[in-house]
């Protein structure tokens, strides 16, 4: 998963400070591990250096100073590239993909497009990989089946996934 | 016309039953010898679009061109004579007439051709022994396993050599080995006589098996993607 392309979707809903990215980071996304601030801090202190986010206002309270984040015109072309761009089809991809399908509903950009281009990414790989099976010894078949019978699971997750589209919208978004 | 000019054209097809729009706007080539396949859920009009683009049912609105001639022009008759001459059909449960030998139910659509019976068990014979299944010419449907009987039903399909196999589920009642053995004998023969083939599934592992895919959902197709050949 990419954290600064997740940050960046994140700010793209209106600036924040990198206290409130996390707890929304969280709260979203950090079911089995939570971020650390130091993460967010480097990713933001990267984003910024690339121009990707710049900062939009800074406090001056009793501590230290704390500087509110906003997405720059460049940072939002670079999460639209990066959502219509689909993963490399791998095994146990899905925390990438439900990233991005969130992502997506939350920034209000097409999430079923988002599956769309990941499906088709998906089965080509299968089809050539059913083609190199109707061609090689069994040894490679039996080899080709396993990644066909994982890449079938991905893709069974992503046509239930764009039936419930719907109800997960609501629930992100609430 | 040209080698890729299109078989089929059809544009902006809907169909509605009663309330149901089951069919909304769809547009499609399906060109020779390309194994195109249809997925999407259930109820989303994958049957229907098949069934519209081998003439089989009539949609309310849009065009359907088959070589150039309007279809939705063509009388009944014009159809199903098209239909019996050009096209091939296989469902997900065989559908051969149980009372036939196997070798008579490829037979048969010779014979609706009006070629003469030994002739036509002749060419019968020669797709079962393609398919893999000429050890059970002699026997009834029912007294074949479910795999042979899909692949008499491909023979039956592919016997009348037709630019086009509509296939709805072909491996639908089948398990995964036997599965494997039609989609690889379908589309082998299919390649080797040029044939296109419009296959409906809902299983990826079968598509993967078409050249390209296209995606229903709720009567409209989402994306047209896929790799060229
Ligand atoms: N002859 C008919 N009369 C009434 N409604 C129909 C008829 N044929 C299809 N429908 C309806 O049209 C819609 C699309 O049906 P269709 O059979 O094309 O779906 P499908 O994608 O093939 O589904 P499945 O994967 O379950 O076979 C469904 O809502 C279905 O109930
Ligand atoms: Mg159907």
């Amino acid at each position: 998963m990419s954290l600064s392309h997740t940050l960046l979707a994140l700010l793209e809903r209106g600036p924040r400070h990198g206290y409130d990215l996390k707890q929304e980071f969280d709260a979203q996304f950090g079911q089995d591990r939570p971020l650390h601030y130091g993460q967010v801090y480097a990713t933001l202190a990267r984003l910024l250096k690339n121009g990707l986010v710049e900062v939009d206002a800074v406090e001056h309270g009793g501590g230290p100073e704390r500087k509110r984040y906003a997405v720059t015109a460049a940072g939002v072309t670079d999460v639209e590239g990066w959502l219509s761009r689909p993963e490399s089809p791998e095994l146990y991809l899905h925390s990438t993909l439900y990233t991005k399908v969130v992502l997506a509903l939350l920034t209000g950009r097409d999430a079923a497009a988002v599956l769309d281009v990941q499906r088709a990414a998906h089965l080509d790989l299968m089809r050539t990989l059913t083609r190199r099976k109707t061609r090689g010894d069994l040894a490679d078949a039996l080899i080709c089946d396993h990644a066909i019978f994982h890449l079938e699971a991905d893709l069974r997750w992503l046509e239930l996934t764009s039936a419930r589209l719907d109800r997960l919208a609501e629930e992100v978004r609430s | 016309m040209t080698a890729d000019a299109p078989l089929l054209t059809a544009r902006d097809l809907s169909k509605t039953y009663g309330t149901t729009r089951a069919l909304d706007g769809v547009s499609l080539d399906v060109r020779a010898g390309e194994i195109l396949a249809v997925m999407g859920p259930s109820g989303s009009g994958k049957s229907t679009l098949m069934h519209c683009l081998a003439g089989i049912v009539r949609p309310d609105s849009g065009e359907l061109r088959y070589r150039g001639r309007d279809l939705t022009a063509a009388s009944d008759a014009e159809r199903s004579a098209l239909r019996r001459g050009e096209f091939g059909f296989v469902f997900q449960f065989g559908q051969l007439v149980p009372e036939l030998t196997c070798l008579e139910n490829v037979a048969l659509p010779l014979r609706m051709e009006g070629v003469r019976r030994k002739e036509a068990e002749r060419r019968a014979a020669y797709w079962l022994e393609r398919l893999d299944v000429a050890g059970v010419a002699g026997k009834r449907p029912g007294q074949a396993s479910g795999g042979q009987g899909q692949r008499v039903a491909i023979a039956r399909a592919l016997v009348t050599e037709p630019s086009v196999v509509f296939a709805d589920e072909p491996t639908g009642a089948l398990d995964t080995l036997n599965g494997e053995m039609v989609m690889r004998l379908l589309t082998e023969c299919a390649e080797q006589s040029r044939t296109a083939v419009v296959l409906v599934t809902h299983e990826p592992a079968v598509a993967a098996y078409s050249h390209r895919e296209v995606v229903v959902r709720d009567g409209r197709i989402r994306t047209s993607a896929g790799s060229a050949r």
